[in-house]
């Protein structure tokens, strides 16, 4: 999936990776995608949430080798 | 005077139509004006340990990032959270039988292992509660949970407001040079409207 930034949140614990998806989702233009990958396995669940809270979509979430992967597109 | 029965059977029929209609539409126009809301918290944080301080900036900071209005009013202890130098903030696990004591360096099996340490050790040996913090400042490095720092600038930065409690900053002798900058100082009278207009208020 083709993306505009990019976000390494792994090694980082809740709420960082959240905090920062927040930041870099605020550098990007509407309708423009953020990648993220993440090792907390509670981002899972909890990316879903900010998406459905922010507006932002969540174009799709994966896991493999224990690292979660996520695109984001601003609203 | 009686309407005549052509009349009678409009009014009827208007009066059965707004019945269906008016619900729907109430309905709609609720759900437009809750969408459009931003919604809102507010946190008394009353504890100035270094375990009870997470609580209020992760959940003032996240609630931020939803897009949501926060205020967290800070008293009694909890002032110790808005002091210009929050790395001083210790963890006692004396008394806390829920606190888990273990080693954050070492193999897998040592880490493993939960430290039941008597409280009567506890309270009598000098430093017993610095080496706790020392070991919990470790595991919060190790598991890439934020500092309590780092954390309050991210709650500040996204415009989380913070309030004083000036009544206990007098009662315990602080002065407003020992806190950080930005803050509000006010009382009960300031925080209580603020928690009645919030979605979400919690006291820690």
């Amino acid at each position: 999936m083709n993306f505009d930034k990019e976000l390494d949140a792994r090694g980082l614990n809740c709420p960082l990776p959240i905090l920062r998806a927040k930041k870099s989702l605020a550098e990007l233009q509407s309708g423009q995608v953020l990648r993220i990958i993440a090792t907390d396995p509670g981002s899972v669940k909890d990316f879903a949430a900010f998406a459905k809270q922010t507006g932002n979509e969540l174009l799709a979430s994966a896991e493999k080798d224990k690292e979660f992967e996520f695109f984001m597109k601003r609203k | 005077m009686g309407a005549t029965p052509e009349i009678a059977n409009i009014e009827e029929l208007v009066n059965r139509r707004l019945e269906e209609l008016l619900p729907q539409k109430l309905e709609e126009a609720l759900r437009q004006r809750e969408e459009s809301r931003t919604p809102s918290m507010a946190i008394i944080a009353t504890r100035g340990t270094l375990d009870w301080a997470y609580p209020p900036f992760i959940l003032g900071s996240t609630a931020a990032a939803l897009g949501w209005d926060v205020s967290i009013f800070f008293t009694f202890y909890g002032l110790n959270l808005l002091k210009k130098d929050v790395s001083d903030l210790k963890v006692s696990p004396l008394g806390n039988p829920g606190m888990p004591m273990k080693m954050p360096f070492g193999p897998d099996w040592f880490k493993g292992i939960n430290w039941n340490i008597p409280n009567i050790i506890q309270a009598g040996v000098p430093g017993f509660e610095t080496v706790a913090t020392m070991l919990m400042q470790q595991t919060i490095k190790n598991n890439g949970v934020a500092t309590i720092d780092e954390l309050r600038g991210l709650a500040l930065e996204a415009d989380v407001k913070f309030i004083a409690c000036q009544m206990t900053v007098d009662l315990f002798g602080f002065s407003h040079d020992d806190f950080i900058p930005g803050l509000d100082y006010a009382g009960a009278a300031t925080f209580l409207p603020m928690a009645q207009k919030a979605d979400v208020s919690l006291f820690m």
